[in-house]
């Protein structure tokens, strides 16, 4: 009997929910892609959706790759990705895709150097050759001559790189690329390479681990876990000529100098902007992957709207999840482009 | 009946839908059926999972062919991919495991089933099957924050001391690499060994111990000469059991092999293996050569593991039909 009842009260219940439901105009909206912008993207549909309660975006950090993939294949409504799609990507797309960068990446450089503590300095021309496998010992000239003063050991050095395939390892492997021909021809960029030295630890946290570890180590770490672990690190050379120690102000500054040579359908790398003599040179965008053209207007507008609301409004919540805000420059140039939508 | 002509055989009337109702009634052909139709089941799955690895990858075998299991290379970014190095560090971190899992896993199932008071036994199994019920990202993170530090500040200088003579124990000692991923995998797979080595070694018929020992044998020989030969193939099947697992194990390994693909004979080198490789580029896989080649490298693990275990069946067949001891069936 009891259970009768509370089966009666429990249908009620949910004939009244769907009717709620109907009524509201509820809209779902499923992404998938990118893990390094998953804690601020998961934050901003929730802020979105506390403003719109008929909204609701899910988002599934399953990884650039696979992000890419569900959108050419349909199963998701938009995209996200740490590296730009491909032109051949594009071209396989059915319908044409858009990139709208929504907040900055950085790598910096960690290591373990017994008996130093000091922040070291970094030119490009030492962290590319240390990644090649030629600089290996921790007093060899390209690095002692941009560090006077400090005293480097003659430890040899070991080098420690992502395991897995990652937007952090594409960020750090298109700063090679242009600063090191060598780099270029032998290695190149993805977000997994064939590294020409070195150990793979797993994740963020993997290569944390072994840095400090290992005595002699080098690393590249991505720049929040780094200040939300009150890592030390390195600062680089930028192409000013100034060293730049990474923090979110370097890193939006590299975005406002990548800013003037943008091109209108975002895909740029911004690693090692010229004359910008605050820009830090290994920092990236991350992208949302919207389509051009939406079947369904009401889809269609959500999106639109949460577009602009998000590089707007939506840049307030960044520095509290320590990623680095878009600069204006770029936020003007969003705005035409959600016009594009269709 | 049965003489006129046009009547069906037996065998066909079995399968007419009334026999077949009526011997559903039957609760044996119930079983029968119920049970035919589990193992049916896992056969499907397994056989849809080498069909969807064999179709996925075929772009990779079309273009790499058997030079895919002697290339060393491994390059996103030039499209070049080879297995070599994955196999190899699948198989040296696997035989690592065993060499060390084996002798720990059987001698203390002995000790258990054998020489222990059978409290102890009791609660020792218990405590070696909580040891399986640990998630392996959890012995992965053991393996990089207590074991990776200890192997290179003590395990890997005196192993270079006593043992450096051997190619084994040559190189730099990072403390990650093929050893560490070895003993990790080691300690995962030690409480399959163990319990169900205990538990054939109980299953031993207590006549045959009483046999020996009437026979003016002593504890130990009656466990070493009767006991251990008659549960052999059950022994066997518990190494089997933890190949299996070291062969195909994903977390623990690739925070601690180093996640290099290198082929050194060095045990203190940092290598790769097959599951790790999966694990850490498939979601960021781009390109359809790309993932094709990671598929078939999922191909080619379960293409080791079914040879494998072909391998080692043969030489149950083998050690058995030469016949020291009797089996219990």
């Amino acid at each position: 009997m009891r259970f009768t009842k509370v089966f009666c009260v429990l249908a009620v219940l949910l004939a009244l929910g769907t009717v709620a439901v109907a009524e509201g105009g509820q809209v779902l909206l499923n992404a998938a892609g990118a893990t390094f912008p998953y804690p601020i993207y998961s934050k901003w549909f929730d802020q979105y959706r506390q403003a719109h309660p008929n909204v609701q975006i899910n988002y599934q950090s399953i990884g650039s790759g696979g992000g890419i993939r569900q959108l050419m294949d349909k199963t998701v409504d938009f995209g996200a990705s740490d590296g730009p799609m491909t032109d051949e990507q594009l071209k396989q797309a059915s319908v044409p895709i858009l990139h709208f960068p929504t907040v900055l990446g950085a790598d910096i450089p960690s290591y373990n150097i017994p008996g130093v503590s000091a922040e070291l300095n970094f030119t490009p021309e030492a962290l590319a050759g240390i990644y090649l496998g030629k600089i290996t010992k921790w007093n060899d000239p390209a690095i002692t001559s941009a560090n006077p003063g400090v005293k480097l050991p003659g430890d040899d050095i070991v080098v420690v790189h992502r395991s897995d395939g990652s937007g952090t390892t594409y960020i750090w492997v298109d700063y090679l690329s242009k600063v090191s021909p060598e780099w270029q021809s032998k290695v190149g960029k993805a977000t997994s390479v064939n590294w020409p030295v070195g150990l793979g630890g797993k994740g963020n946290e993997g290569v944390a681990a072994l840095v400090k570890q290992t005595p002699g180590a080098i690393g590249y770490i991505e720049l929040i876990y780094a200040i939300q672990n009150h890592m030390s690190y390195g600062k680089v050379k930028n192409a000013a000529g100034v060293f730049v120690k990474a923090d979110l102000a370097s890193v939006s500054a590299a975005a406002a100098a990548a800013a003037k040579s943008m091109p209108d359908d975002f895909r740029v790398s911004i690693t090692n902007p010229p004359d910008n003599k605050a820009a830090y040179p290994i920092a990236s965008f991350t992208w949302l992957l919207i389509p051009e053209k939406f079947s369904d207007a009401t889809k269609r507008d959500v999106v639109k709207n949460f577009l602009k609301w998000m590089i707007t409004d939506g840049q307030q919540s960044c520095e509290a999840l320590a990623y680095a805000k878009l600069p204006k420059e770029v936020v003007a140039k969003e705005m035409k482009a959600i016009a594009k939508i269709q | 009946m049965a003489t006129t002509p046009n009547a069906a055989t037996p065998a066909e009337l079995a399968w007419s839908p009334r026999a077949l109702l009526r011997r559903l009634g039957n609760a044996d052909e119930i079983a029968h059926l119920v049970t035919l139709i589990a193992a049916a089941t896992l056969l499907l799955i397994t056989a849809l999972l080498v069909f969807q690895l064999w179709v996925h990858s075929a772009e990779a075998r079309a273009k790499f062919g058997w030079s895919f299991f002697v290339t060393r290379t491994w390059d996103p970014v030039s499209g070049e991919f080879g297995a070599l190095p994955f196999i190899y560090g699948t198989l040296v971190t696997s035989a690592v495991a065993l060499v060390i899992a084996v002798p720990l896993g059987v001698g203390g199932a002995i000790f258990l089933a054998e020489l222990a008071p059978p409290k102890l036994s009791s609660s020792l199994t218990f405590v070696s099957d909580l040891l399986a019920a640990v998630p392996s990202v959890i012995y992965g993170l053991l393996g990089v924050f207590l074991l990776v530090p200890l192997m290179r500040t003590t395990i890997q200088p005196v192993l270079k001391k006593t043992l450096g003579f051997l190619p084994l124990f040559q190189g730099p000692a990072y403390g990650i690499g093929f050893l560490t991923a070895g003993i990790v995998l080691a300690i995962m797979v030690v409480p399959f060994v163990l319990s169900v080595s205990r538990e054939v070694l109980l299953a031993v018929p207590r006549d045959q111990r009483e046999a020996a020992l009437a026979l003016g044998a002593t504890k130990w020989e009656s466990t070493w000469k009767v006991v251990v030969p008659a549960a052999r193939i059950g022994i066997f099947g518990s190494v089997f059991l933890a190949l299996a697992r070291a062969l195909g194990e994903t977390m623990a390994v690739t925070m601690v092999i180093g996640n290099n693909p290198t082929i050194s004979g060095s045990l203190f080198s940092p290598g790769y293996s097959i599951a790790a490789v999966l694990a850490n580029e498939f979601s960021e896989a781009t390109g359809n050569l790309y993932l094709s080649a990671l598929i078939e490298l999922g191909l080619v693990l379960f293409l080791l593991t079914f040879v494998l275990n072909g391998l080692a069946r043969l030489l149950i067949l083998v050690t058995t039909a030469r016949g020291s001891g009797v089996l219990p069936t």
